[in-house]
C-alpha cells in the first residue's frame, strides 16, 4: 500500500511527457500534487489509526521486494512516525511548488517534469528502510538540482549548480563507500532494522560514523560543508529554493538520524562532541553572516544554515525531547524557509530586485504577501503561537536535559542565535516591508490567486502547528520511541568522552 | 566433425556464413549503383545471429581443448552480437553515402569472428588467431573514410599499435610456454606461477592486453585514432573491441594466472587508479565529443579493471553486468554522435548545444546516455558502477575504492557539463536536426530500453553472476 506514494507522480511524470504547453502542464501538475497530498493525508490517517491499533512504535506498512537477491539487496519500504511527517511536508512543498512557478515560460514541462523527479527521489528516500534504496532515490534528488538551478536560474547560476552537484554528490560518495564498508564488517546486508539489531564493531563505527555524518551532514549544509547553500540558493529559481530548503536539506538531516546515528550509536556517543561544534559553529556562524546579508535570498540562505544546524544539535543530543524537537524543526523550518523563498520569488517578481535597502513600504501595495512576509519572519525568530517555538524550544529544553556538560555549554551558546535572528528579521522586515513607499513601488500589484492560495496554505500550515503543536510532535513520537530504542540498547548516558567532561 | 561439433561451433559458422554470401554478393551485384537492401539484409542476419546464440544450448570442447564453448563464453559472444548489430544499425545510414558500403559490413563481421574464435579459445595458438583476426581488420576500419587525412592517419597509428602490442603479447606467451611447457589454459590452471620470470611473462601479457583495452600507460593512442576514425567505427573500437578483450583478459586472469594473483594484483591496481584519474582528469578538458568520448572510455576501462581486482565471482559477475550496460550506454551515445555528424559534419563539444530544442528525442537519447556513463540513477550505469565498487571492497580494498569514487565525482563534472549544453539554447539561429533512418532510431530505442530498464530487473544480474567463475 505505501508503494502507491510513487502513483500520482508517476502518472504526473509519465502525463507530462505528452503535453507541452504551458497552460496544460501546469494544471496537470497542480492536479497530480493536489491528489499527491490528499494521497499522504490519507495515509496520515491511516496510520494514525493503525499505530493506536497495534500500540506500538514500530515502522508500518513494511513491503519487501528481492532486488538484487546474490547481494541480499532488497527494495524494502515502510513509514513511521519522522518519516511521515517529512513525506508530509514534501508533499505540502511539492503542491506549494507548483503554486509558486505557476508563470513559468521556459520550459515549462520540462521545470515540472524536474520538479516531479525531485519530489518522487524525496518520497523514496523517506520511505526506505533499506541502505540502498534509501542511497538510490537519493541520488535520484540530485541531478533534478543541477538542471533546475543551470537551466532555469538567474546570476551566476552555472558555477552554482556545478558546486551544488559536485558538493553533494561527494557527499553521497561518502555515504556510498560507508554504506558499502557497513554491508561488509556487519551482517552482509543492507536493510536498517537488521543491521541495527546486530550492531557493528565499535572499531568500524569509530571509522564509518564520522564518514557517514559528515556525508549526510554536507546535505544538511554542517558548517565547513555549508557553502553551496548560499549560492545554490540565490541562483536557483523560486520553486527550486523551495524544494533545496525545505526538502534537500532535511534529507540530509534524516539520513543523520536514521542511518549514521541509528545504525552507529557507540560512536555517535564518542565523536558526538566534534560534530555538535560544527553545529554551534554553524549556528552561530551562519546567524551573524545573515546579519551582514543585503540580498533578500542570501539572507534566507544562511538563516537556513544556522536553523538546520539547529536540527543537527537536537539530534545530536540524543535525547528524546531533543530528538522529538529536531524532526518537528526539520517540519517547521521546511514549511517556513519555503514560505520565505515563494514571497521572496513573488517579490522579486515585482520590484525586479533582491536586495534590502532598495526596497520600503512594500506593506502599502502587497498588504497580503507584506502580513505574510511578517508572520514567516516571526515564525523564524521563534515567536510563540507560530511553529518554530515549540520546535525550538523542544530542541533547547531537550538538549539541556541531555547529560553532560559539553552539551549544556553548546545548548547555552546556540541559544544565543535566538538574539541574532532577531536582529536580522527585525531589521529586514522593517525595511522591506514598512518605512515609506517609493514611488517606482506604488503601481505593484497584491498576490493573484494562485499566490494567495500559497500563503494561505503555508502560514495556514505554520500558525496550525504553533497553536496545536501535540499532533504533530505525537505523530514524531511514535518514530522517535522506536529510534531511542535502538540507540538506548548501546547506550548509557551522553557524556563527551575526554574532552570538557567538567 | 559430426552434428554436434557444427552446433558447438554454431555462431562462428553463421559469421563465415554471412561473410562468403557478402563476398558472393560483391561478386554479382553491380558497383555502380548504391545498394540499400544488402543492409537491411545483413542486419536481419545479424539478428537472428543473436536469437540462434540464445536458443540453442550445446556446449564442450572441439580440438583437443582447444576451442571451448560454455554458457558465459556464449553469453559473452552474445554481448558482443548484441553490440554488433545496434552500430550495424546505426551504420546503415552513413554506409549508405557511398558504393562500398558492403566492405564495411564484411570487415566488422570478420573482426566479430575473430572476437568469437579469441574468446572461445582455449589454448593460446587459438587464441593468438583469433586476436590478431580481431585487430588487423579494425586498421582497415579506422581508415576506411579514404578521402579524409585524419582518417588514414589514424590507421597507420592503429596498425602501428596493435602491431606492437601483438609483438609484446606473443613475446609474453612465449615466455610463458617456456615456464609451463604448455599453452592449453586447462593444463595451466594446475601450474603454479612463481619468480621473476613469470613476472616478466605476466607484464608482457598485461601490456599486450593494455594496448587493445586503452589503459594507462598504453594508452597513448586512442584519443588520436578515436578522433580520426569514422563515428561507426570508433563506437565499435570503444564498445565491441573493447569488451570482447575484456572477456578473454578475465579468462586469462582468472584461470592461467589464478595462482598468480598476489603478484597481479599490484599491476592492475596501479593501472587501475591511473587509467581512471588520468582518463577524467584529460577528459576535462576536451572540446573534441570524439576525443572526449575517447578519454572517457578510458576512465570506463579503468572502472572495468577495478572490478575484476577481487578475483572473485562476484567480480567477474560484476564485470559482465557493468559491460552490458556499458554497451547499451555508450553506444547510445555514439549513435547521436553519428546522426549529428553525418547531418552537420561536426563533432564538437558546443555544437550539442540546444539539442534537446533541436530534436528532442536525440537530446534525451543523450542526456540519458550521460547519466549512464556518469552512473547516476535511474540509469543501469549507477547499478554497473555501484557492483564494480562493491566487488572490490567486498576484499577490503578500501582505497583503490576511494579513488575511484572520487573520481566518479570529477567524471560527474564532465558529463554534466554536456547534459547542461544540451539543454542550453544557442544565441545563434541553429538547424534542426532530423533524428535520421527509422533502423538508427530504432538502435537508439534499444538503447534506452536497455539504458533505463536493466537496473531494475535484478535477475539479469544474477544471471551474470551464476555464469561466472572467480579464481
Amino acid at each position: 500500500m505505501l508503494n502507491l506514494i510513487f502513483l500520482f507522480p508517476g502518472l504526473t511524470l509519465l502525463l507530462l511527457c505528452f503535453f507541452k504547453r504551458q497552460e496544460v502542464v501546469r494544471w496537470i501538475s497542480l492536479l497530480g500534487s493536489i491528489l499527491q497530498l490528499l494521497f499522504v493525508l490519507s495515509l496520515l490517517s491511516f496510520y494514525l489509526q493503525d499505530v493506536k491499533l497495534i500500540n506500538a512504535s514500530t515502522t508500518l506498512y513494511e513491503s519487501s521486494l528481492p532486488w538484487f537477491k546474490t547481494l541480499n539487496l532488497n527494495y524494502h519500504t515502510g513509514v513511521d512516525g519522522i518519516g511521515l511527517a517529512m513525506i508530509l511536508l514534501t508533499a505540502i512543498i511539492s503542491f506549494t511548488g507548483v503554486l509558486a512557478s505557476w508563470n513559468i515560460s521556459l520550459k515549462p514541462r520540462e521545470f515540472y517534469f524536474n520538479l516531479f523527479l525531485l519530489s518522487t527521489g524525496a518520497y523514496g528516500f523517506f520511505i526506505a528502510q533499506d541502505l540502498f534504496t534509501l542511497f538510490f532515490f537519493l541520488e535520484i534528488a540530485i541531478i533534478p538540482k543541477f538542471l533546475l538551478i543551470s537551466i532555469w536560474g538567474s546570476g551566476k547560476h552555472i558555477a552554482s549548480a556545478n558546486k551544488l552537484v559536485l558538493m553533494l554528490m561527494a557527499g553521497s560518495a561518502m555515504i556510498l563507500v560507508s554504506m558499502l564498508g557497513i554491508y561488509y564488517n556487519g551482517s552482509h546486508c543492507f536493510d536498517i532494522s537488521v543491521i541495527a539489531k546486530n550492531g557493528l564493531p565499535v572499531k568500524v563505527q569509530q571509522i564509518l560514523f564520522p564518514l557517514l555524518f559528515t556525508g549526510f551532514g554536507i546535505f544538511t549544509a554542517m558548517f565547513p560543508f555549508h557553502t553551496w547553500v548560499p549560492d545554490g540558493h540565490s541562483s536557483a529559481p523560486t520553486a527550486a529554493s523551495m524544494f533545496l530548503s525545505g526538502i534537500s536539506m532535511k534529507m540530509g538531516a534524516y539520513g543523520c538520524l536514521r542511518v549514521a546515528m541509528a545504525l552507529m550509536p557507540q560512536a555517535a556517543i564518542n565523536q558526538a562532541w566534534i560534530f555538535l561544534t560544527l553545529a554551534l559553529i554553524g549556528v552561530l556562524y551562519a546567524a551573524f553572516a545573515t546579519v551582514r546579508q543585503t540580498d533578500l535570498k542570501y539572507i534566507n540562505a544562511y538563516s537556513s544554515i544556522s536553523h538546520t544546524s539547529l536540527v543537527l544539535i537536537g539530534i545530536l543530543a540524543m535525547n528524546a525531547t531533543a530528538l522529538n524537537g529536531a524532526v518537528m524543526q526539520m517540519f517547521s523550518h521546511g514549511i517556513m524557509t519555503a514560505l520565505f523563498f515563494a514571497l521572496i520569488g513573488m517579490i522579486y517578481g515585482r520590484t525586479h530586485t533582491r536586495i534590502v535597502s532598495e526596497m520600503s513600504g512594500l506593506q502599502k501595495v502587497l498588504p497580503f504577501i507584506g502580513t505574510a512576509f511578517i508572520i514567516a519572519g516571526l515564525c523564524s525568530l521563534g515567536l510563540p503561537g507560530l511553529s518554530g517555538f515549540p520546535s525550538e524550544a523542544k530542541i533547547f529544553f531537550g538538549s539541556y536535559a541531555a547529560d553532560g556538560h559539553f552539551i549544556h555549554l553548546i545548548t547555552i551558546f546556540s541559544i544565543l542565535s535566538i538574539v541574532i535572528t532577531a536582529v536580522y528579521i527585525l531589521r529586514m522586515s522593517g525595511s522591506v516591508i514598512f518605512g515609506p513607499l517609493s514611488n517606482e513601488f506604488s503601481p505593484l500589484k497584491d498576490g493573484s490567486w494562485y499566490e494567495k492560495y500559497l500563503i494561505v496554505i503555508l502560514v495556514g500550515t505554520i500558525i496550525f502547528v504553533g497553536i496545536y503543536p501535540t499532533w504533530i510532535s505525537d505523530l514524531i513520537q511514535y518514530g522517535v520511541n522506536n529510534i531511542m530504542l535502538q540507540i538506548k540498547d548501546h547506550s548509557v548516558a551522553v557524556v563527551p568522552h575526554g574532552i570538557l567532561n567538567i | 566433425m559430426n552434428i554436434s561439433d557444427i552446433l558447438i561451433l554454431r555462431q562462428e559458422f553463421f559469421l563465415f556464413g554471412i561473410l562468403i554470401l557478402l563476398l558472393l554478393y560483391k561478386l554479382v551485384a553491380s558497383n555502380s549503383s548504391i545498394n540499400r537492401g544488402i543492409i537491411f539484409g545483413i542486419n536481419i542476419l545479424m539478428a537472428i545471429n543473436i536469437i540462434m546464440g540464445f536458443l540453442n544450448t550445446s556446449y564442450g570442447n572441439l580440438f583437443g581443448g582447444m576451442f571451448q564453448s560454455n554458457a558465459t563464453i556464449v553469453l559473452e559472444k552474445n554481448l558482443l552480437a548484441i553490440g554488433t548489430l545496434i552500430i550495424c544499425m546505426q551504420a546503415s545510414d552513413w554506409t549508405n553515402t557511398f558504393k562500398n558500403n558492403v566492405e564495411y559490413y564484411f570487415i566488422l563481421i570478420a573482426t566479430l569472428l575473430g572476437m568469437d574464435i579469441m574468446i572461445s579459445s582455449g589454448h593460446f595458438t587459438i587464441f593468438y588467431i583469433g586476436f590478431e583476426l580481431a585487430s588487423l581488420p579494425l586498421a582497415a576500419l579506422v581508415s576506411f573514410n579514404k578521402a579524409e587525412k585524419s582518417s588514414a592517419e589514424a590507421g597507420i597509428k592503429m596498425i602501428l599499435m596493435s602491431g606492437f602490442s601483438s609483438c609484446i603479447l606473443l613475446f609474453g606467451i612465449s615466455l610463458l610456454y617456456g615456464l609451463s611447457g604448455t599453452l592449453l589454459f586447462d593444463k595451466m590452471v594446475a601450474i603454479h606461477f612463481d619468480g621473476s620470470l613469470s613476472v616478466l611473462a605476466f607484464l608482457f601479457i598485461f601490456a599486450g592486453f593494455g594496448f587493445k583495452l586503452s589503459i594507462v600507460p598504453f594508452h597513448l593512442w586512442t584519443a588520436d585514432v578515436y578522433e580520426g576514425a569514422p563515428i561507426n567505427v570508433t563506437s565499435f573500437l570503444s564498445v565491441i573491441s573493447k569488451s570482447a578483450t575484456v572477456f578473454i583478459f578475465l579468462t586469462i586472469l582468472y584461470k592461467v594466472f589464478g595462482s598468480f594473483n598476489t603478484t597481479w594484483i599490484y599491476a592492475l591496481s596501479l593501472t587501475t587508479v591511473f587509467s581512471i584519474t588520468i582518463g577524467n582528469l584529460f577528459a576535462l578538458r576536451q572540446t573534441n565529443l570524439k576525443r572526449f568520448l575517447a578519454f572517457s572510455s578510458i576512465a570506463q576501462a579503468g572502472f572495468i579493471l577495478l572490478g575484476m581486482i577481487s578475483g572473485s565471482n562476484l567480480a567477474m559477475g560484476s564485470v559482465l553486468y557493468f559491460i552490458f550496460i556499458y554497451i547499451f550506454s555508450n553506444l547510445a551515445a555514439f549513435g547521436v554522435l553519428g546522426i549529428l555528424h553525418h547531418q552537420n559534419g561536426k563533432d564538437s563539444i558546443l555544437d550539442l548545444s540546444g539539442l534537446y530544442k533541436r530534436n528532442p528525442f536525440l537530446g534525451i537519447v543523450m542526456v540519458l546516455a550521460m547519466l549512464s556513463l556518469a552512473g547516476v540513477p535511474p540509469t543501469a550505469g549507477f547499478f554497473g558502477k555501484f557492483f564494480l565498487l562493491n566487488s572490490a571492497m567486498s576484499k577490503g580494498y578500501y582505497l583503490i575504492t576511494a579513488i575511484a569514487v572520487l573520481n566518479m565525482i570529477i567524471s560527474l563534472y564532465y558529463y554534466l557539463r554536456i547534459v547542461r549544453i544540451i539543454f542550453t539554447d544557442a544565441t545563434e539561429e541553429q538547424s534542426l536536426i532530423t533524428a535520421g533512418s527509422w533502423l538508427g532510431k530504432l538502435s537508439l530505442v534499444f538503447c534506452i530500453i536497455g539504458i533505463i530498464a536493466i537496473g531494475f530487473i535484478g535477475d539479469l544480474f544474477e544471471y551474470f553472476n551464476y555464469l561466472s567463475f572467480g579464481i
